[in-house]
């Protein structure tokens, strides 16, 4: 099957391409890239008025398989992600069992390409069962069919900056990544919501923002001292931006990612009480906010991950206190990005389109992603820049609905999503 | 009235000035042969109690008793659906299905009434959520606080203890800076809230140098188990700085009042002595909280509301 993407605007930070351009996508490649192209027997997808990109690379989904497959599946969650443009993404490995050998990272792997909407790309453990004491199996992740080139213990922080210290040194032989979710178990038991103002009115334990940003300062040294890349998951905090921005001045090997709800989201949110506004790291502060917004700008954070975290219906319908932390993010992630980001000209579209594809298909060295060149697999976004819609969760193809943006109005829809040159999302115009 | 009573944020000091203005018609209820009062004749109000209680559910039941309201008791203990996974919600919606009007609502966790003020349409009251608020104490206690000085504006109160924990602190001060009080919290600084600018009031980490200032003493309860947290070194440490005893309640004002929201910890943040001392309201707190509630029910459900 081939497809002739006429009149859209073609964006490819990587490939230094911003033009008015067709796009010829045949055999699974990007064919050609010109202008007037015709082709015989390609199907035409009119993209007027719409922007063509590489498809985005989220670095950070939970698909919940194996374990929970009643909240999502490595087949749902792949839906989810083309119907937000994305064509890669990196899946956690805190399943049920979990991703910590090589015989669970090929499963999740053999049933991303079952799938076959995006390219789904595991991420194996740090430590055994995430227990923080026991290594992983790295090589044989690492060399096994998933190819793991990022570990983590996502869901916690790694508490012991000797096992830290020693994971770092033995993933170098890979140039393997150690990806932190930054954490300090003692600083933040018990939390539900960041410490601050909000959390003391409304009675909630918080999580302090030191918290955060002791393990990201921790790890930071510890990179200093080891040579291993690392990588650090969703921050959250002013202080974390700012030991990022200094630790990439000093030139060491340090990466980071933000979501769009710690960019378009404060603990304002948590008045509510609603659950769906409990997320870890929690929701922080307008200055958090801020800084996040401006790390995004100069380019101290690499990425915008959506940290995907599906939970079923029945576990956000509990009290605030009880209810797991966690928000679905793929089909949004877009949206908020050009409602909070580009709209505002925090971002140009160029920068916000690099942060979603280029730069994280980089972290993870993924060749055939972010990209739009000759040759090149066609992993494509189409979306429209300023079309406005109105999130609403029972639309989503993600089996879980715990976002909380619901209701909201945003700007910016994902149209097509083609992935290894198959039309594998085509979403309708209102 | 309002709808529901989630917080003490929603009352005003007009509406705070009602409801102990009515609640001081109800107080002598309580004094006549025949204790009832045919006001809700016809009305359901479900105690709805997530945690263990014994004053606030007994007092509330009381209350729409007295005033005639059929009452039933919903305790989430070992037995119950809500320990064998049924969520908040379905609950909700169970009682919500059975037609009360009302439902006082207790639960550990901060912010389960607001959760359920969204669920049901019966009317919600805030029965103590977890470390947020406890508005129907803070009503008895300005009620008790009135009583003897007849105004609250310009008081002077320190709140000693674990502010941090406590709903009854919360819902005090909000009350108590509504209606014009002075609020100092007390207590070692593990026990106190941090980022209050906002709430209004002073905070001290010694307790004898404002003793002779204070117009009313109100000890909160300090939990065993902050102790084992590690936010004190030990109970007899608190008791030597924090503890109310016959030496410091010397040092109050003659006229001075004690108060605690109950249960107290003989021995620890207030000895027997001063427990049992004249200047203790502790048990007009638990009499006052009767007529507090029938008129805050009164208010809500009662008039021409169908």
């Amino acid at each position: 099957m081939s497809y002739l993407v006429t009149g859209g605007r073609v964006i490819s930070p990587r490939d230094g391409i911003d033009e008015r351009s067709d796009v010829l996508i045949d055999g699974g490649h990007i064919e050609t890239i010109g202008q007037g192209l015709s082709a015989k027997g390609a199907e035409r997808v009119d993209a007027t008025g719409l922007i063509v990109c590489p498809g985005f690379v989220d670095l950070h989904a939970h698909l919940r398989e194996p374990g929970r497959e009643d909240e999502e599946t490595i087949a749902s969650g792949s839906d989810a992600g083309a119907a937000g443009g994305f064509t890669a993404l990196c899946a956690m490995p805190n399943t049920q069992p979990v991703a910590d050998s090589a015989s669970i990272v090929e499963k999740v792997w053999a049933l991303g390409r079952e799938a076959g909407t995006l390219q789904v790309v595991p991420a194996g453990a740090l430590s055994v069962g995430l227990e923080g004491e026991r290594m992983a199996a790295y090589g044989a992740m690492a060399t096994s069919a998933a190819r793991v080139k990022l570990f983590t213990d996502d869901g916690h922080g790694v508490q012991d900056a000797g096992f830290a210290r020693r994971a770092m040194e033995y993933l170098v032989a890979f140039d393997g990544i150690y990806a932190e979710h930054c954490e300090d178990a003692g600083l933040a038991a018990g939390g539900h919501m960041h410490e601050g103002e909000r959390s003391s009115s409304l009675g909630l334990r918080g999580v302090p923002a030191a918290a955060e940003e002791i393990m990201a300062a921790r790890d930071i040294d510890l990179c200093r001292l080891t040579g291993c890349r690392l990588h650090l998951l969703h921050i959250s905090t002013a202080r974390t931006v700012e030991l990022v921005r200094r630790a990439k001045d000093e030139g060491l090997p340090v990466t980071a990612e933000a979501t769009p709800h710690h960019f378009a989201l404060t603990d304002e949110l948590v008045e509510s009480y609603d659950p769906n506004a409990k997320v870890n790291p929690p929701l922080r502060t307008d200055e958090d906010c801020a800084a996040i917004r401006a790390g995004l700008a100069d380019g101290t954070i690499d990425a915008i991950a959506t940290d995907h975290a599906p939970h079923a219906p029945e576990e956000k319908e509990l009290d605030f206190a009880s209810a797991p932390p966690g928000m679905i993010g793929l089909e949004t992630a877009l949206a908020i990005t050009m409602t909070e980001l580009v709209q505002p000209g925090v971002l140009s579209l160029d920068a916000a389109i690099d942060l979603l594809s280029a730069r994280p298909a980089a972290i993870l060295g993924l060749d055939e992603q972010g990209s739009i060149a000759q040759g090149r697999a066609a992993n494509v976004a189409i979306f429209s820049p300023d079309e406005r819609w109105t999130v609403d969760p029972n639309a989503f193809r993600s089996k879980s609905r715990n976002t909380p943006f619901a209701g909201r109005e945003v700007v910016g829809r994902v149209r097509y999503t083609f992935f290894e040159g198959r039309l594998v999302y085509s979403g309708v115009a209102e | 009235m309002i709808e529901h009573l989630l917080s003490m944020d929603q009352l005003g000091a007009a509406d705070i000035t009602q409801i102990l203005d009515t609640a001081e018609t109800f107080r002598h209820v309580a004094d006549r042969p025949i204790k009832k009062l045919p006001t809700l004749r016809g009305r359901t109000v479900c105690n709805l109690f997530y945690e263990p209680s014994t004053r606030t559910r007994i007092s509330f039941e009381l209350a729409a008793k007295r005033l005639s309201a059929d009452v039933i008791n919903f305790s989430a203990d070992a037995k119950s659906s809500v320990t064998k996974g049924e969520s908040f919600k379905d609950t909700a919606w169970t009682l919500e299905a059975m037609g009360v009007d009302a439902i006082i609502v207790r639960h550990a966790s901060s912010g389960a009434p607001h959760q359920l003020a969204r669920w049901v349409k019966a009317s919600v009251i805030n029965g103590g959520d977890g470390q947020h608020e406890h508005p129907t104490q803070a009503l008895l206690d300005l009620f008790s606080i009135r009583d003897h000085f007849k105004e609250l504006s310009g008081l002077k109160v320190g709140i000693v203890g674990d502010i941090v924990h406590s709903r009854v602190a919360r819902s005090n001060i909000k009350g108590l800076r509504t209606m014009g009080a002075d609020v100092t919290l007390i207590g070692p600084p593990t026990l106190l809230p941090r980022h209050i600018d906002a709430w209004g009031v002073s905070v001290a980490h010694e307790l004898d140098p404002i003793l002779p200032d204070l117009d009313v003493c109100y000890l909160l309860r300090v939990q065993a188990e902050r102790q084992s947290e590690q936010l004190f070194p030990s109970a007899g440490e608190y008791s030597a700085r924090w503890g109310l005893t016959k030496a410091r309640i010397e040092r109050l004002k003659p006229d001075a009042l004690v108060m605690h929201p109950g249960p107290i910890n003989r021995g620890v943040e207030i000895s027997a002595e001063a427990a049992d001392s004249p200047r203790s309201i502790i048990l007009e707190q638990v009499a006052n909280g009767l007529a507090v509630r029938m008129s805050l029910l009164y208010l809500m459900l009662g008039g021409d509301k169908s």
